[in-house]
């Protein structure tokens, strides 16, 4: 086994093994570990790009993907510096091993947060670099001449002086066989300038498209193994709620159903994190058979604590402790003056629910835990949380558990959070045989994480000239951190770090945002875009109110309120801990700038302005998260009867540098129908401390019929030169103001809570 | 005992005729493309063909297949190219993919008896099918380019 060392932080191995392949890639793992493997295949598992004799190139895939494209993205980033053809390129679907295919080191694989592109464009770039690099060295040597006459070009190596020219595939053995080491000094291998890319910046299809329309996409469920056994579990209809007794001598009449087991509860002083709540499960051969068992149970609940959570008192409570607001988040200038010496007071409360994910593929995992290591295959956004998880509840290290990662049909942030997989792994030891458990919708619904429910207060203070001289935002919603620590009352600096005490209105002089206190009854987990749904929502809601208020239009209103400056300094305003997505704010800066150029972009290309029809409306939001700006304009169509349709979306994005901006459209073409499944359908209610909706019938998502049909994107190049940001998320949060500002603009009646109802436009 | 054509092949079962078309082609056969969202026709990702119409195969017992024929995405065309299946993949249209399988299902049978719908026509067909990717701008799309074909 050759090993180069070219780069300070990272390694390159080149590696034949016992195979025809040439492996090249980044490995973090001591050398010992990848000796002790020569010979073995499973030595190439550790490689991000591998070449096979007949030039065919294997790239390695080590994020989860689940719609966003992932799985073309990164691939297309390492063909790009490797000059690989597109068409000779396969993609391997890493399993969990942050030494191995985490290669930025940030985030252990953890397939959230819209961070992929920008945590790993350029540790891509460098490794098929790396790659191509090694290419050339070992067609110099088979020619013998000097490396810097030979080159790489679409899958082939050229001589410069001859103008002769090899396959990739023609040079996999001399490479295998030949020592790389360029030397601890050797210069790291050249990047392509942007001019000369490829495929990054171009649009590329889904790389799983073919298997995605015949049938062959390999998603959790579809795994199969011998001697598999399939579970369904009946789980505590109140969080946190236990087992008293059971009977479950009726389904075990039933053909198919081979046992049926407790799955012990967590203990009562053990936080809930992503592990297994408990329950009992119902285990035979078939689904069909399994589900009918489920139903015949006969189960006792002891309901806990939380049977007091009822929508309608805590939604309440909610309300009231963000009028009470309490802990300051940020204090720019003197609020209380400003408000003393206003001319006018404009003050409105939002109210946002609680939603749940629902993944076309409900949670489901297979797991394995008959023999070491245990196996689990899931759609997982966490590989690594979910061997972690595992371990932790079989009782075993974690370095036994290997995780593999099918396709998610569909992610949303449920599927970063493992418990699915607990549950399967505690179950297969249980009866001894591989089991998959699956969720029906009704548990995903009804035992899932749910998007936190909140109350904001807000309250400006209005010259006469109708200028806005204070803000004053208070904030109440449950924590997610109580999944760790369930006594936790206030919010975090992640949650107010969504897009709320980044409030990038910099011409106001005044400004104050305040969290109020709440207990967390349930669990509250992250769901696509997380907070910043309704701090953009109250936001930009409450800004077109102000604009009403002064006799503005909202456009310029804005525009005025955000100005033009490239940083906004939330350290000045007394911000402690900027969350800023877990990144620097020195690599990743706020700009109010790139803000009003995004909104100004969607005002010109959505023809903002322009005179419509009665009953019509058209509606500006402009929100940054996950290091983006997005600005939407939605318009509207009431008819008498207050039902609309939405004939138009336009949508202005800012996402730094990217890869493939037709995975940007499809990004933000689908952002905008989950948007507006959060304006418009579905709502998460408690009553005695059981969620009340149980499917699609009750828990309304968007449909063809009332989903946005002609969402335009356009994304907006002007700072392309700066770092990738996130793209999965950010299409979110704007929708919901932009199409509530529309509704206002088409019949001057204000939504201020969601979803938005019927009542609410004939009230 | 339940006998039917499955993708072409004459096939029978004596289990539980009230097992579902989706539970009996995943769990029985191995045919996995057809799949499971809801389990109450709401949703539309388990979406089959029986005898040529679109039914939602996770409420539809086996024993409604008896003597009739039923096709699954494996078997909506041998090579995979069917005219909306090559439609998709022109607009590019699967994000996570799950859906798709039966969003196909639904538009095949569509275009089978209204070769030339109109957006509404798709639309009231397409309704019972969810994408929570949000795909539905260019199913609508992919729809209309297969229409243009078949």
């Amino acid at each position: 086994m050759a090993t180069i060392r070219n780069m300070s932080r990272r390694q390159f191995i080149a590696s034949s093994g016992a195979t025809t392949a040439l492996v090249l890639g980044a490995q973090l793992a001591p050398n010992p570990v990848l000796a002790a493997l020569k010979g073995n295949p499973a030595a190439i598992l550790n490689h991000f790009v591998k070449i096979d004799l007949d030039g065919t190139v294997t790239l390695t895939c080590s994020r989860s993907e689940m719609g966003q494209g992932v799985r073309t993205g990164m691939p297309m980033i390492l063909a790009d510096e490797l000059e690989a053809d597109w068409n000779r390129i396969q993609v391997w679907q890493a399993p969990g091993d942050p030494e191995k295919y985490d290669p930025a080191g940030k985030d252990a694989q953890n397939t959230d947060g819209s961070r992929s592109t920008r945590h790993s464009f350029q540790v891509m770039r460098e490794l098929g670099a790396a790659a191509r690099d090694i290419l050339e060295r070992a067609a110099a040597e088979q020619w013998g001449v000097d490396r810097s006459a030979v080159y790489a070009d679409r899958h082939r190596l050229y001589r410069r002086d001859t103008g002769d020219s090899v396959d990739f595939g023609d040079v996999v053995e001399t490479a295998a066989d030949m020592d790389l080491n360029p030397g601890p000094d050797a210069p790291a291998p050249r990047l392509k300038q942007p001019s000369e890319w490829r495929y990054i910046g171009k649009d590329m299809p889904v790389i799983d498209n073919r298997d995605m329309s015949t049938g062959r996409a390999v998603y959790g469920a579809d795994v199969d193994l011998p001697n598999l056994k399939i579970a369904v579990i009946a789980r505590p209809p109140v969080y946190r709620g236990r087992l008293r007794r059971f009977d479950a001598s009726e389904a075990l009449k039933l053909d198919g159903v081979d046992s049926v087991v407790e799955v012990p509860a967590l203990a009562t002083d053990t936080p809930a994190q992503f592990r297994a709540l408990g329950g009992v499960a119902v285990i035979g051969s078939n689904t069909w058979s399994v589900t009918r068992g489920r139903d015949l149970l006969d189960i006792d609940w002891d309901d806990g604590p939380f049977v007091t959570h009822e929508s309608a008192n805590y939604d309440q409570a909610l309300v009231e402790a963000a009028r009470k607001g309490g802990k300051r988040m940020r204090d720019r200038g003197s609020v209380d003056d400003a408000f003393e010496a206003a001319d006018n007071v404009v003050e409105a409360e939002y109210f946002v629910p609680y939603f749940t994910h629902t993944p076309m593929e409900p949670p489901v995992a297979t797991v394995d835990a008959t023999s070491t290591p245990v196996r689990i295959w899931a759609p997982t956004q966490a590989p690594n949380e979910t061997r972690q998880y595992v371990a932790e509840a079989l009782g075993i290290d974690m370095a036994d558990v290997e995780c593999h990662i099918t396709l998610l049909g569909g992610g949303f942030g449920r599927k970063s959070k493992p418990d699915f997989a607990c549950e399967a792994a505690l179950l297969s030891r249980e009866v001894g045989a591989p089991v998959r458990v699956q969720w029906t919708r009704e548990d995903e619904i009804q035992n899932g994480y749910y998007h936190a429910a909140s109350a904001q207060h807000v309250k400006a203070a209005l010259d006469k000239d109708g200028k806005v001289t204070a803000w004053h935002h208070c904030m109440a919603a449950p924590t997610l951190f109580a999944l760790w620590n369930p006594g936790q009352r206030d919010s975090s600096n992640l949650e107010v770090g969504m897009g709320l005490v980044d409030l990038p209105y910099t011409r106001i002089p005044n400004i104050r945002i305040e969290t109020g206190q709440t207990d967390t009854m349930i669990r509250v987990g992250w769901y696509r875009s997380v907070n910043n749904i309704q701090h953009a929502f109250a936001i930009n809601s409450f800004v077109n109110e102000l604009a009403v208020a002064a006799g503005r239009d909202p456009l310029e209103f804005m525009l005025e309120l955000i100005g033009d400056d490239d940083e906004l300094d939330l350290a000045a305003d007394g911000v402690e801990e900027f969350w800023n997505y877990g990144d620097t704010v020195e690599e990743w800066p706020v700009s109010p700038k790139r803000l009003a150029n995004a909104l100004r972009a969607v005002a010109e290309r959505s023809d903002y302005g322009e005179k419509l029809p009665p009953g019509q409306g058209i509606g500006l939001a402009c929100h940054r998260s996950f290091h983006s700006y997005v600005a939407t304009a939605v318009r509207v169509a009431v008819a008498e009867d207050g039902t609309f349709t939405v004939p138009r979306v336009d949508v202005a994005i800012d996402c730094g540098r990217y890869v493939n901006p037709e995975g940007i459209r499809k990004q933000i073409e689908g952002a905008c129908v989950y948007g507006n499944s959060i304006a418009r359908n579905g709502k998460i209610t408690t009553r005695r401390g059981a969620v009340e909706q149980s499917n699609f019938h009750d828990y309304s998502v968007s449909r063809m019929s009332d989903a946005p049909l002609d969402v335009r994107v356009h994304v907006v190049d002007d700072f392309i030169h700066l770092r990738p940001c996130g793209v999965g998320e950010p299409g979110v949060p704007p929708y919901a103001p932009a199409l509530a500002n529309a509704l206002y603009a088409a019949t001057r009646k204000r939504i201020r809570s969601l979803p938005i109802t019927a009542e609410q436009l004939s009230a | 005992m339940v006998s039917f054509k499955i993708n072409g092949v004459r096939r029978s079962f004596d289990g539980d005729p009230n097992m579902p078309i989706l539970w009996y082609v995943r769990d029985e056969l191995g045919l996995a493309g057809t799949k499971f969202g809801c389990g109450r026709a709401l949703c539309g990702a388990c979406t089959v063909h029986l005898n040529g119409s679109a039914v939602r195969a996770c409420v539809t017992p086996i024993a409604a297949a008896n003597e009739g024929e039923i096709t699954t995405i494996e078997g909506l065309d041998p090579a995979g190219e069917h005219p909306v299946q090559r439609a998709w993949r022109q607009h590019n249209v699967p994000q996570c993919g799950y859906c798709q399988s039966g969003q196909i299902m639904q538009a095949a049978a569509l275009l089978a008896t209204t070769p030339k719908p109109s957006d509404t026509q798709i639309s009231n067909a397409m309704q019972g099918n969810i994408c929570r990717c949000g795909t539905y701008q260019r199913i609508l799309a992919a729809v209309k380019t297969a229409a243009s074909e078949v």
